[in-house]
């Protein structure tokens, strides 16, 4: 059986002064990720704040774009679709969707790469992965 | 200081309704209010320290007290960590019992997302305004259930758990349920018909899923002296732990849970280990929310889970650890979505030995009641209590 993701709506990316430059990113066709300058560590999600150290010497870095899948879930609802956690190939797990494949076909450890998918209003796009 | 010993839960009070049409969220305090009043045999003048949460209607406590016409009052706490919230309260009005801020503490809850019709689990949902993580996830369609499905998939992948180990749980639940004439879901399942029920989010099923109801329930916290000049057993306060985990900062690991904090601090506390409770209960918004706790409460080695819960391990008479003799929120009922308050208050009737004669624990004088508020699979809070009768 196949399930094929299809582009479903997506609502809104409401923004805000801090994470606007992640989202400026994500208009360029960019995925930023958070790297504290204390100690160049990276973290996600991207804030204004270092979770290490709580100081505000951070910087955004551009990720590579791939990664593989951690877990995931496949929602059956009328319209199904993948939510998931990524492992990006710098070593951080990230929060997001699957998309553009047969949704009954993806496997835990699955190379993934980066693609970005509009939103409703005039908000960002949403960075999601495919299968490679 | 520890708080052991310093509180005990005299009144407990769960609201019969399951689908409560005709009625107010406020009104449902009222009720569970003097319900666990009556229980415990004190009147509403009596209490000096209201627990409630964001869950119930108005600022904090303050519209919830001049409802109730609370007006004593010395001591309020609004602490929300979801569903868990009503575990940490007990804990929270022994802290405030110890340190003489009140003597008679009133907790709290009351909701009906089944009359309101609300998707719980299936609708994306934020918790406020101004959420930091909101625009990182809700456009990803994160929902309840997908937040607690992608744990169980990654371990069933690390520790090879089994949809057929998941559903032993609901079958526990279930065979409890049957003796609960107030549980939604009172009909005995199989093995078999969790497994063959709609996938919800791969790979939990319908029936891995905690039931959507109205309802609610309350708690009467007190000193020991007051406990004591009261008439019904004496359930002590022996433990308590809290903590909250999230995604660590982009390196998250989704197959444990904050109960590895809060179980050890609870259990350090009242000085006994997993081996010395004869009942448990665990919070069940899903079959793997409760693997996952017995896992990290200690209950069985990490990865065990499985095995510890198949073959009726948690059925009352038939295994070694009891659990949700009311039949749960998987099988009776999740008021207001938190499930916390229903935990405690059946680990309560088990310790009066007041639980119905089927699933009552023989002698039972330790238990442990541990509830998971927020998401499992991406930041929620866990709390721990131990119980003892004296």
């Amino acid at each position: 059986m196949a399930t094929m993701a299809f582009n479903r709506a997506l609502s809104e990316i409401k923004t805000d002064p801090t994470n606007q430059p992640f989202f400026d990113g994500a208009r360029a066709g960019k995925l930023l990720i958070g790297k504290c300058n204390d100690t160049g560590r990276l973290f996600w999600y991207p804030r204004g704040c270092s979770p290490f150290t709580l100081s505000n010497n951070v910087e955004l870095v551009e990720a590579k774009g791939t990664g593989s899948i951690y877990t995931f879930t496949v929602m059956r609802t009328k319209e199904p679709y993948c939510v998931a956690y990524v492992e990006l190939d710098e070593g951080i797990r990230v929060f997001t969707n699957i998309v553009d494949c047969d949704l009954d076909s993806l496997k835990i450890g699955q190379k993934v790469k980066l693609v970005f998918k509009p939103t409703q209003g005039d908000g960002p796009p949403a960075f999601m992965f495919t299968p490679v | 200081m520890s708080t052991n010993g310093k509180g005990y839960i005299v009144g407990a009070f769960e609201h019969p309704t399951r689908k409560a049409d005709n009625t107010s969220v406020a009104q449902l305090h009222a009720e569970v209010a003097y319900g666990a009043l009556q229980d415990a045999g004190l009147s509403k003048d009596d209490v000096d320290g209201f627990f409630c949460t964001g869950a119930a209607p108005g600022l904090g406590p303050l519209n919830m007290a001049d409802y109730l016409g609370l007006t004593k009052l010395k001591h309020l706490d609004s602490t929300d960590m979801g569903g868990c919230s009503y575990v940490m309260h007990v804990g929270h009005a022994a802290e405030a019992i110890a340190l003489g801020k009140c003597n008679i503490a009133l907790i709290t809850l009351a909701g009906r997302p089944r009359a309101e019709a609300m998707a719980t689990g299936t609708a994306p949902r934020s918790w406020g305004v101004n959420v930091p993580d909101d625009p990182f996830e809700i456009v990803y369609g994160r929902t309840v259930a997908n937040a607690y499905a992608m744990c169980a998939m990654r371990h069933m992948h690390e520790y090879g758990t089994t949809s057929e180990q998941l559903a032993w749980i609901k079958v526990a639940a279930s065979h409890h349920a049957q003796h609960n004439p107030h549980a939604m879901l009172p009909k005995v399942v199989s093995v078999e018909d969790v497994v063959n029920s709609p996938m919800v989010s791969d790979p939990l099923h319908r029936l891995d899923c905690c039931v959507i109801s109205d309802g609610g329930g309350a708690l009467i916290v007190t000193r020991p002296e007051i406990a004591k000049s009261l008439k019904r057993p004496l359930v002590k306060v022996k433990g308590h732990g809290e903590a909250t985990k999230n995604q660590n900062a982009g390196y998250t690991d989704v197959t444990y849970s904050g109960a590895v904090w809060s179980g050890p601090r609870a259990f350090e506390e009242a000085g006994v280990t997993p081996k010395d409770i004869q009942y448990a209960s665990i919070y069940d918004s899903f079959t793997i929310t409760v693997l996952i706790q017995l896992e990290d409460l200690g209950f069985c080695k990490k990865g065990e889970g499985g095995k510890f819960v198949a073959d009726g391990n948690l059925i009352s008479g038939v295994g070694k650890l009891p659990f949700n003799t009311d039949g749960g929120g998987l099988c009776n009922n999740h008021p207001a979505n938190r499930g916390g308050m229903t935990k405690v208050i059946e680990a309560v009737r088990q310790l009066r030995h007041e639980a119905h004669l089927k699933v009552q624990v023989p002698g039972c004088t330790l238990a442990l009641a541990h509830g998971t508020g927020g998401l499992l699979g991406t930041r929620h809070g866990s709390a721990t209590v131990i119980l003892e009768r004296e």
